[in-house]
Parts: structure tokens; sequence; C-alpha cells
């Protein structure tokens, strides 16, 4: 089948979607740009096809009335195919950490350094099935994060047990997972489904007796070509990609058109990105008409509360949830990232509390980003928040607070999967340039 | 998929900048002025610093004083990638970072030496005439100069053209000062006495060369434009906003500049950039508020790259608007010169700029408004937000907002500036099949 795909490349995260002919939404893909854009957009459109694959799933066993329990099913074969994907990258990093063991420093210990590594993987890949577990919470889902921190902690303990320094183990660690994170996997999707369905099968006793039916559905999904037929790349990296003008667009206006798909009666946008705030307007057609964004100070933006995050040592998606329990936020006039450390050390060396203090730096952040609202000319009719603070509820309280006492009562929308908003408007210019619409317009 | 778009130019090694004659004619003149100013003390010319907006080059020249503009010496300066240093040299001395870069470019250039483009050190001014103050900077700016140089320092006040006129009593006020204070002031520098008629030739020869500085600005009008009326217009304007007004010199470099355009315009050839000839015109543009100097190519860059070519600005009027009737006129030379000065695109209200910005969308073809906002210069940034929605709701045509600074080179990001532009170009593209779907 003929898919089109629109890719995103923001400073911290480069989103896919894949969309089908009649402009539905069949797969979605995260990422970490991890400073290679090429990579990440592989990796990006490839995770949007590995959800294209569950939709196809999906739809076979809806249209087969399949006897099973859907959302279960999907559910653990969803776990099990991300387990399997852990693992094979597992292998790559084992083997890359293995051709780092080389040079003076590793001479007399090489041999112990091997025994050690591979225990470390052993380690790794025996507690990897409990990782992707029904209900196991992971802080993040990328691999170079999960990985990393168990690889730590099991390498510290295989080092004293072996009684080998620490740092060499981490040595060839460091030395090797930049270069598999910017390797996308290798192995062939439906190998790594079938691996994955096998795996299921035999943990879900549940649905033995349609195993059959369910092995020949999905085998027939998984015929289905998913043909990339055009691709349209956009956001903050789009000009590093090796692709041709045609197959770029510029991200304000694929976040217009991606606001609109999701929500055609939309009229003015707004996106907090990692590096960017943008004001858009657009028209009936889902065609920008103005647009303001901040200049080259990133300030108030996504990356704002990360550097928060990382002075209050806590998770970027703990900030929000904190911020919340504050019925009395501080009042904090900037929001330079250069000085946000500062700034909080200072109300917290005044004794206010870490959630007021939370609590105003998301107010600041959405004064700022309205007036960037305002300078592009103000909120006339349904308002949507995109981009990676939208998921951000203390920033999605503030928002609304601060549209009510400016423009009073509108609709204000944020749809689960506003980050993809850019990704699925780059995906829709894919498919008008394929029907011959260039530039986009609907004709 | 075809060529890549990645950035090349960077990592490639410098080309060698492609300028057509009347460019190479025009840094030529500019190199002789320097060369005259810096040898002032061997000379013994005198000198006299004054600014572009509303400059009296012709009364300056009466005096035989030589001009010396420290606005065109930091454009000199950003163009040339140093006024980043004496930018940072002026906030050393105390100087905030939201001062105008203008002035910190100047003070930073004072305070290492005060050295010209041509290498050697520019003369004290015997004279500062500050003939504009449309802009309350400029005034702070010669009050630090007077610290410095402890010259004698003349203020002519133009009015603001508030109400959107000049009116009977403005030109009055205007001449009396130039008749009570500002001639004699002159007079006792440069111990030259006043002559009118000597300041009635010169005049003449303004006139004669804003018809041909007119023709070639008008130019913009064909399809494709021969010229870039921002990028481009910055080297044509420079002999006339600067010190040359009046001179033969620029009689003869306007012809000159004339005839090139059009015979461009007759070969229905587009504008010469730096890296030659540009190519299929695609976008026509108005462009309001001052170009970036310390990345002028690369701001440039995005532009042709593009295909976009700018049509009609308001920035080549800072030094004089003429596109609408207005010459040099001898036979009234005290009341022309304070008409001169009035009239500035600077010194007018924001309805008149925002009636010529229309005006300019409207007779150039124009696919729209763009506007350059720059950091330290609120003068030209007030107001600019509410042009650009006037402009976008007369016109019906798209408008869009770039930020960067004069000549403080912290404040350009190249990644942002074109992000937004080709935004800008995208929407233009999307109006425009929108408009061919409805026809």
């Amino acid at each position: 089948m003929k898919t089109f795909v629109g890719i995103d490349l923001g400073s911290t995260t480069t989103k896919a979607v894949l969309l089908d002919e009649e402009c539905k939404v069949i797969g979605h893909g995260i990422t970490n740009s991890r400073s290679n854009y090429a990579t990440a957009a592989h990796v990006a459109s490839q995770e949007a096809h590995v959800d294209g694959q569950f939709t196809l799933f999906r739809r076979a066993l809806t249209d087969a009335h399949a006897r099973i329990e859907l959302d279960t099913f999907l559910g653990a074969l969803e776990r099990a195919f991300r387990l399997e994907q852990f693992l094979e990258q597992l292998d790559d990093l084992e083997q890359t950490c293995i051709g780092q063991i080389r040079g003076e420093r590793f001479a007399k210990v090489e041999s112990g350094v091997k025994d050690s590594l591979g225990e470390v993987f052993r380690r790794l890949r025996r507690e990897a099935p409990e990782l992707y577990a029904p209900g196991a919470k992971r802080k993040s889902d990328f691999f170079r994060d999960i990985a990393g921190s168990r690889y730590h902690t099991h390498a510290e303990e295989v080092a004293r047990e072996a009684n080998l320094p620490y740092d060499l183990l981490l040595n060839v660690y460091d030395k090797s997972i930049i270069e598999v994170e910017n390797r996308p996997p290798t192995g062939k999707l439906s190998d790594k489904f079938r691996r994955a369905l096998a795996r299921v099968l035999t943990t879900e006793p549940s649905i033995k007796s349609a195993a059959a039916d369910i092995q020949k559905m999905i085998d027939g999904a998984l015929a289905v070509d998913l043909e990339e037929t055009y691709l349209v790349g956009t956001g903050y990296g789009r000009v590093t990609l090796p692709f041709s003008k045609e197959h770029i667009r510029s991200e304000i206006l694929c976040h217009g058109l991606g606001a609109h798909l999701m929500y055609p009666q939309t009229h003015t946008v707004l996106d907090i990105g990692g590096q960017d705030t943008k004001g858009i307007q657009i028209d009936a057609d889902g065609i920008v008409t103005n647009f303001q964004m901040n200049d080259r100070c990133a300030a108030g933006c996504g990356r704002y509360l990360g550097y928060i995050a990382d002075e209050m040592n806590m998770g970027l998606h703990e900030l929000g949830p904190m911020a919340v329990k504050s019925d009395k936020p501080a009042r904090i006039n900037s929001t330079c990232t250069v000085f946000a450390g500062a700034e909080l050390r200072d109300r917290l060396s005044l004794g206010e509390k870490r959630e007021d203090i939370l609590a105003g730096l998301h107010r600041a952040i959405i004064l700022r980003a309205i007036s960037i609202i305002s300078r592009s000319g103000g909120v006339t009719n349904e308002f949507t928040f995109t981009g990676g603070v939208a998921k951000n509820e203390a920033a999605v309280r503030e928002l609304r607070k601060v549209i009510q006492e400016n423009y009073g009562e509108v609709t204000i929308n944020i749809n689960p999967d506003s980050i993809y908003t850019g990704a699925l408007g780059a995906a829709e210019f894919a498919r008008r340039a394929h029907l011959g619409q260039a530039d986009g317009s609907e004709q | 998929m075809t060529t890549p778009t990645k950035f090349v130019t960077s990592r490639a090694p410098a080309k060698e900048v492609i300028k057509d004659a009347s460019m190479v004619k025009q840094k030529e003149m500019m190199a002789a002025h320097y060369d005259r100013l810096t040898s002032a003390p061997e000379t013994g010319d005198k000198v006299a610093a004054t600014f572009v907006p509303g400059n009296l080059n012709e009364l300056i020249m009466c005096f035989d004083l030589l001009n010396n503009l420290p606005e065109v010496n930091a454009i000199q300066n950003g163009l040339r990638r140093v006024s980043g240093s004496y930018v940072l040299e002026a906030e050393k001395i105390g100087h905030s970072e939201d001062v105008c870069t203008y002035v910190k470019s100047d003070i930073g250039m004072m305070a290492k030496g005060n050295i010209a483009p041509n290498g050697r050190k520019f003369p004290d001014p015997d004279v500062l005439l500050l003939s504009y103050t449309g802009c309350f900077t400029f005034m702070k700016w010669f009050e630090l100069l007077r610290e410095q140089y402890k010259c004698e320092t003349i203020m002519l006040h133009t009015p603001y053209m508030g109400d959107g006129k000049i009116t009977k009593n403005m030109i009055e006020y205007m001449v009396k000062q130039l008749k009570d204070e500002v001639i004699p002031a002159l007079e006792r520098v440069s111990e030259v006495k006043f002559d009118i008629d000597r300041l009635r030739e010169y005049l003449k020869k303004s006139a004669k060369a804003e018809d041909d500085l007119v023709r070639v600005l008008q130019s913009a009008k064909a399809k494709p434009s021969p010229i870039d009326a921002y990028f481009g217009g910055i080297y044509y304007i420079g002999p006339i906003f600067g010190a040359f007004r009046g001179t033969q010199d620029a009689i003869d470099y306007y012809r000159f500049l004339r005839e090139e355009v059009e015979d461009r315009l007759a070969k229905g050839q587009g504008p010469v950039t730096p890296d030659g000839d540009m190519g299929k015109e695609k976008y026509r543009l108005v462009v309001e508020g001052p170009p970036n100097y310390t990345s002028f190519r690369q701001f440039w860059k995005m532009f042709y790259d593009e295909g976009a070519v700018v049509v009609a600005s308001s920035y080549t009027k800072v030094g004089g608007v003429y596109d609408f009737g207005f010459r040099h006129d001898p036979d009234k030379p005290l009341e022309t010169l304070a008409e001169y000065c009035l009239g500035v695109y600077t010194n007018r209200n924001l309805p008149m700029r925002i009636d010529m910005l229309v005006n300019y969308v409207n007779e150039y073809e124009a696919d729209g408004l763009l506007i350059n906002s720059i950091k330290s210069c609120n003068s030209f940034s007030a107001g600019q937000l509410l042009m650009m929605r006037e402009v976008e709701k007369r016109t019906g045509k798209p408008a869009a907002f770039v930020e960067s600074d004069l000549v403080d080179p912290r404040y350009f990001s190249a990644a942002n500036i074109k992000n937004r532009l080709e935004s800008y170009f995208q929407m233009i593209d999307q109006k425009r099949a929108g408009a061919d779907a409805a026809a």
C-alpha cells in the first residue's frame, strides 16, 4: 500500500507520521535527535513503520473478528517486539564494546575485561524481559537511556567482583554507545515481529486456541508492503538532511496544516518545542496567514524546562506534576535559559517552595508564549496547543488561565498526539505532493 | 530525490564576490573619500561629522569641510566584521547591551585607535552637525562625541512629521535655525564665508543625480526586476546618502549606474548578486527596516537562493525620499534643505510610512512585505508590527517579520532567520496556489 511519511526533526526529538492514501494516520514514531539528524530521521521513520504494522494487525484482526481480547494481545505483542528490538541493540552494543578493548590501557587485563563484559551483558539480557513486563515503568523508551542506567549498575558490581577497575568497563561503554545509537537497527522488521509473536504465543495461554488464525493474519499483514511513496521533512534539522528542496517544508507551515487536520476549526496554533516557540495563524484551509516566533534566544522554550529539571535533579516529566501542586505560583520575570539555575537557587535560598517556584516558571513560559501569539495576531477562534510542552500539565493549566484572562472563553485543543503535529502536516504535504499539489494547497 | 540541500557554502573555499561595474565604481569612490578624510591632517582640510538622515552635504561643502559619517563608518565596520569587537569594547567602557550598536561600534572604534577602513587614523572632527533629530539616540551619540572631542556642536532641530505634512511654519522654523545658528557656526569653524550661489550650484547637481537614482530604483517595477532594491540598493544609495550628494562625482556615478541598470532591463536580466546573475525571479518583496551588516552576504543569499528579489525598501529612503517627486531645488536653497530634512523616511509618521509601503507593494506588484526588525534600534522598530498589520490589511498580501541587528553579530541567528524566510516564501506559494484555485 502507498504511504506518505512526514518527519519532524526537532532539536530534542525527531518524530515521524505515516499516512495512507485517505489521509488516515497509520503510524507514529519518535526518537531522540542525538545531534545526528540522518539517523534520527531513519529511526523515527522506522518506528512509524512499526506502529503502522500494529495498525495493520489491528485492522486484520478486527476484520476477521478474531476471538481474542485485542488490546491485551496487541499490548503483549508490542512489549515482546520492543524486547526483541532491545535485545538486538544489546547484541550490537556488546560487539561494539568488545571492539573497543584495545590499546595499552587494556594490555594486561584484556581477557578479564572481556569476561566481565560478557557477564554484564548476560545480566542485562537476563533482566530484559522484566523491563518489558506488563505494567513495568521505564523512565524513557530510548535505548541509550534504558541500557545506560542498567549497564552502569551491573558494570559496577561485576568490576568489583572481578577486582577490575570500574572505569575500564565505563570507558568501553562510553566509546560504544554513541556509535550504536547512531546506527539504526539493522535486522528485518518482519523477523522481529515473528520472533515477538512466537514469544507471545508461548507466554499468553489465553490466546493459544486462536494461535493458528493469529499467525495467519499477522503473516498476511506483514506481507503488505508499506511502500514509502513520498516523504517530506520539516523541523529544526531539516536542512541537514540529504533531501531535495521539494521534500522539505517549513515547520511553521507543517504545524499549521497538522493542527488544521486535527482540528479543522482552529485558527490559532501555539507550538512550544525544545528550541522554538511559535505563534501561528491559519485560515480555514490550514494555510498559514501569519506567524511569529522567538528570536535566537530560546528563553522560555522546552529546553528551558530541561535545564530546570537538570538543576533540580528531576526528570523532565516530573516537573509538571510537581508544579500543579502549587496554589501560589512565585512571580518569575526571567525565562532566560542561561539564568535558569541562578533564578532557581535564588528562590530556594529565599525559602520559597519548590512547587511554587516551578509553577511560577511555567507561568512565565506561558506569558512569553502568549506575547508571541499576540504579536502574530492574537487568538480569534479555536486555539490549538502543540509541541512537547503541550504534554506538561502545569504549562497547560497556566495556558488555560492566561488565555481566559486575555481572550475570554476560547476552545483550547490539546491532542494526545500533539507532539506529532508538525510531522502530520509534513506527511499531508507529502500526500498532496504525490497528488500533484506540490504547493500543498487543497484543490 | 535530486540535489541535496545541505549547507555546503560555509565549508567551501571562499568564492570571489561578483560585483557589477557600478559597485566597483562605488567602492572606489568610498575608498577615495576615506583617503581624503584620513589625509586631512596633512592637507589641512577640516572635518564635519554628521548623520545620514537629513545630512546637509551641500551646505557642508560650501565651507570646504569634509563630511565624515559615523553611521557609515559603523556600517563599514559591520561589513568588514570588526564591529563585534568594537561593540564589546564599548560595553567594557560601560555602555549597556541594549544601546544602539552603531553608537557602540563608533565608541569602541574610537577607543581602539579610531582606525578607518583604509588602515589610517580618522581625523578628529572640527564640528559636529546634527541636522536630524527623529532619532533621539543621535543626540546622545553626538553628546558623547562632544565629550570626547570638545568641538563645536550644532544641533539643527527638524520637527517630526507627526501630522503627516510639512507646513510653512516648519520650513520657516528650520530656515531660521539655518540662518541664525547653523551657517554662522559653520563659518566660525571653517573660517569660510557662506556663499549662497555656491550652495545653489551644489543643489543643482544634487537634483541631477537624484533624477537618475529614482530611475534606477523605479526600474524594479519591471518583471524581472533588474535590481535588488534592498541589498543592491545599499550600494546605490552610498554616494548620495553620504559625502557625494551635490558633486560631479555623484552625477557621473548615477548616470553610469542608470545606464548599467537600463542595459540589464533591456536584456530582461535580473539583479547581480555576490554569486553572479540571479536565477529566476520567484518572489518580489518590499522590505521595511535596515539590513544586518555583519552577515550581509549570508542574509542576502537567503533571498537570492530562493529566487526572492526586493523590489522596494524603506531603508533606501532614510537619507532622502525622492521617488514621490521631491528634488533639491536651487531656487529655494535653504527652504529645500529644510524640506529635504523633514521628508526623510525616519522623520515620517507611521501612517505616512504605511502609505509608502502600501504604495510600494501595489506599484511594484510585490508578493508581500517583509520586516527586518532591529534589536538595538527602537527608533525603527517601534510601531513596525502595527505597520505590518495595516499593510497586510490594505494590500491583502502576506507579511512576515524577522529579527537581527545592525552591526552586532551576536544578534544574527542564521538558522532562525532562514527558517522564517523559508516559511514566508512557502506561505506566499500557498497563497498563490489558493488564489489560482479560486480563479
